[in-house]
């Protein structure tokens, strides 16, 4: 067994115990808790009424915006954990490299803010 | 032993998860079967000894982009009945693709297998003295700058796209300018006036 | 046969042994960081909190563990069974799972992976899930609107936490928790750890920290006011216990990674004799504490944010000042020489 497997295996075994344990407290109730069931308690909540349609409704497209600008950025910070392990040994080359990228996204950002895409209304 | 068990295991449920994906009935379970695939998929990369790009696999794909292929299948509201209604009718075409990506992995590994050589040439040797995130930060900045700079291209291109794409700006919408309330004094704010008693006030 | 057991059987076990250890002391302690929590609370308000079930109710937290698993499980009607059980699950487990490599003393960690901070980032990049399947899943207007609302927000500040976690490796050059912890050893102390020249980026990620796991000032998700409970309304039982137990122990985990990220782990304040006596398991732990009870307060004196200012919060400031921030930290210790090599 590699060196590196053997630091993950009790990665394996501790998230094997969580899921014991998760499971044991999900099903513990359903085991040993009362249970009645009706109709009325088993309905959406709402308040004092039946619920009309559906719950799942369409809704802005600024969330989808979100999304995806998270994305972006998510994958720019993403290429910026292996350039700050190795900072030390890429020199000044490396350091440059890495301000370029930055200031074309910083490029974009800008555009963001201009466009009003980071308002929330 | 054991490595050889994990592998089997995260390829068995990777492949399950995967039919699951185009199997079920429910968009947002596939969808969730989908993320059950990457992080499978994670785990391989993990076995192999990439354990940057098995985390950033987990980071990305499941923490972004899971996100939003989720958030578009269950709050987009479509009528999912209606799109299965079609499925047997894409069926050849999709079984076609099926069969020609199947050939052209079994002439790659053929090809690897019967002639010895193949891909495996391409294989770098992993190095043992650095860690593989460093690996990557030592050639990745440097040696592939281009490729790497591409890739920040890319992205401002994708920031831009969606942003064109997906904004439209609500009118008679009252926007709060924190600068402005900020810069409020008692000055722009208030005004005093004597009011004589009896007599309103012109506002 | 001896050999499977001296090589496979033996080690598993002790594996085994090592997480339900640290599993056991993990839930105890946040079985008091939940009382401790209440009883802040309670104090700021000038109430008494939780002082019945013990001595001054120190037994609160698992006569409530009692109540949930006694309590009857509600499935509403129109739910989607499978995925409504399996959010409450994933919560639960994903934020015990990030406690396997945040090392506590020196050595004593279960799994001491090369990636750990990154491990840590992808585990809480997941935590969102749990949010959105049960908001969804509930098929109810309040749970899907707290829903929307969730995933919004915590992928909104997660951007600034990875910006402040690559502001930290700057100084480290290394991914493993340990060796970030050693990084901030030094003649001074308290003055060599991270918080003091990293002092912004400490602010920040102690505030995302906290919109990163739905506390308040920024608990948009729960919003008793407005959403009732947000994506929990229709849970009851273990699996709304599941959903707040997996909150805590998120909280404790953030805590835990603001220790090691700027508050020098289990170091000494001050690298002499009286203060090096003290293991350092007990230093981590009071650092948590600290940690947590900023937590506590800014939940009990702050009032929530509203949603449009938050976005704001996330997007306008805390991005572009961590953004700034790598790129200063990196050209300093470029151009001062202070790169870790």
């Amino acid at each position: 067994m590699s060196e590196l497997l053997q630091h993950y295996l009790p990665l394996a075994v501790f998230i094997a115990v969580a899921l014991g344990l998760s499971a044991a407290l999900l099903i513990a109730p359903f085991i040993v808790a009362y249970k009645q069931p009706d109709p009325e308690k088993l309905s959406a909540y709402e308040c004092g009424f039946n619920a009309f349609d559906d719950a799942r409704m369409k809704f802005d497209v600024r969330f989808y915006l979100v999304a995806i600008l998270f994305i972006i950025f998510d994958l720019e910070v993403a290429f910026l954990f292996p350039w700050a392990v190795a900072f030390g040994k890429l020199g000044l080359f490396g350091f440059w490299s890495m301000m370029v990228f930055l200031a074309v996204l910083t490029i974009g950002f800008i555009y963001e803010w201009k466009k009003g895409a980071l308002e929330w209304d | 032993m054991i490595p050889a068990l994990f592998f089997y295991l995260f390829a068995g449920i990777c492949i399950a998860s995967a039919l699951m994906v185009i199997a079920s009935r429910n968009p947002v379970h596939s969808v969730l079967y989908l993320i059950l695939a990457f992080v499978n998929a994670a785990g391989l990369f993990l076995l192999l000894g990439a354990e940057f790009l098995a985390m950033i696999l987990v980071v990305v794909y499941v923490g972004a982009v899971a996100v939003l292929f989720l958030f578009v299948v269950m709050m987009l509201d479509v009528d999912f009945a209606e799109l299965r209604e079609g499925f047997l009718q894409y069926l050849p075409v999709g079984a076609l693709v099926g069969v020609i990506f199947l050939a052209e992995i079994l002439l790659v590994v053929g090809a690897a297998t019967i002639g010895g050589g193949g891909p495996r040439v391409v294989v770098a040797p992993i190095p043992t003295d650095v860690s593989n995130t460093e690996a990557i930060g030592l050639v990745l900045y440097t040696k592939y700058l281009y490729f790497f700079q591409a890739a920040g291209v890319i992205l401002l291109v994708a920031m831009i796209g969606a942003i064109v794409l997906t904004l439209r700006h609500r009118t008679g919408v009252k926007r709060q300018n924190i600068a402005e309330q900020v810069a409020r004094t008692p000055e722009t704010a208030i005004e005093v006036r004597k009011v004589k008693s009896g007599q309103g006030l012109e506002v | 046969m001896a050999e499977i057991w001296t090589s496979y059987l033996w080690p598993l076990i002790i594996m085994v042994a090592q997480s339900l250890l640290l599993m056991v002391i993990l839930l105890v302690a946040i079985a008091y960081v939940l009382y401790a929590d209440r009883k802040i609370w309670a104090a700021v308000q000038i109430r008494r909190g939780p002082n019945v079930v013990g001595p001054w109710g120190l037994f609160q937290s698992f006569a409530d563990l009692l109540k949930f698993v006694l309590k009857e499980p509600v499935i509403p009607a129109g739910a989607n069974k499978g995925v409504f059980l399996l959010a409450p699950f994933v919560t639960c487990v994903l934020s015990l799972a990030a406690w396997a490599v945040i090392p506590v003393h020196p050595g004593w960690v279960i799994a001491d992976i090369n990636v750990g901070i990154l491990y840590i980032f992808a585990i809480s990049s997941l935590s969102v899930y749990g949010i959105i399947m049960g908001g969804w899943a509930s098929n109810s207007k309040y749970p899907f609107l707290a829903a929307l609302r969730s995933a919004a927000q915590m992928v909104s500040y997660e951007v600034s936490i990875g910006f402040v976690i690559i502001t930290v490796l700057l100084c480290v050059g290394s991914l493993n928790l340990s060796a970030i912890v050693e990084a901030q050893n030094g003649p001074y102390g308290v003055f060599n750890w991270y918080w003091l020249p990293l002092l912004p980026m400490f602010v920040i990620f102690f505030v995302s920290a906290l919109a990163e796991t739905n506390r308040p000032p920024f608990d948009l998700v729960e919003a008793e006011s407005e959403l009732v409970a947000g994506f929990m309304v229709e849970y009851g039982s273990t699996p709304y216990m599941m959903f707040m137990l997996g909150e805590y122990v998120a909280i404790a985990t953030m805590c835990a990674m603001g220790t090691i990220l700027f508050l020098g782990g289990w170091l000494p304040p001050a690298p002499f004799a009286p203060f090096t006596w003290v293991p350092g398991v007990i230093w981590f732990t009071l650092k948590c504490l600290f940690m947590f009870f900023l937590f506590a307060m800014a939940k009990a004196i702050v009032p929530r944010y509203r949603y449009d200012q938050l976005m704001r919060l996330g997007w306008k400031v805390f991005l572009p000042i961590s953004l700034a921030m790598v790129v200063i930290v990196a050209g300093v210790l470029q151009f001062a020489g202070w790169a870790p090599k």
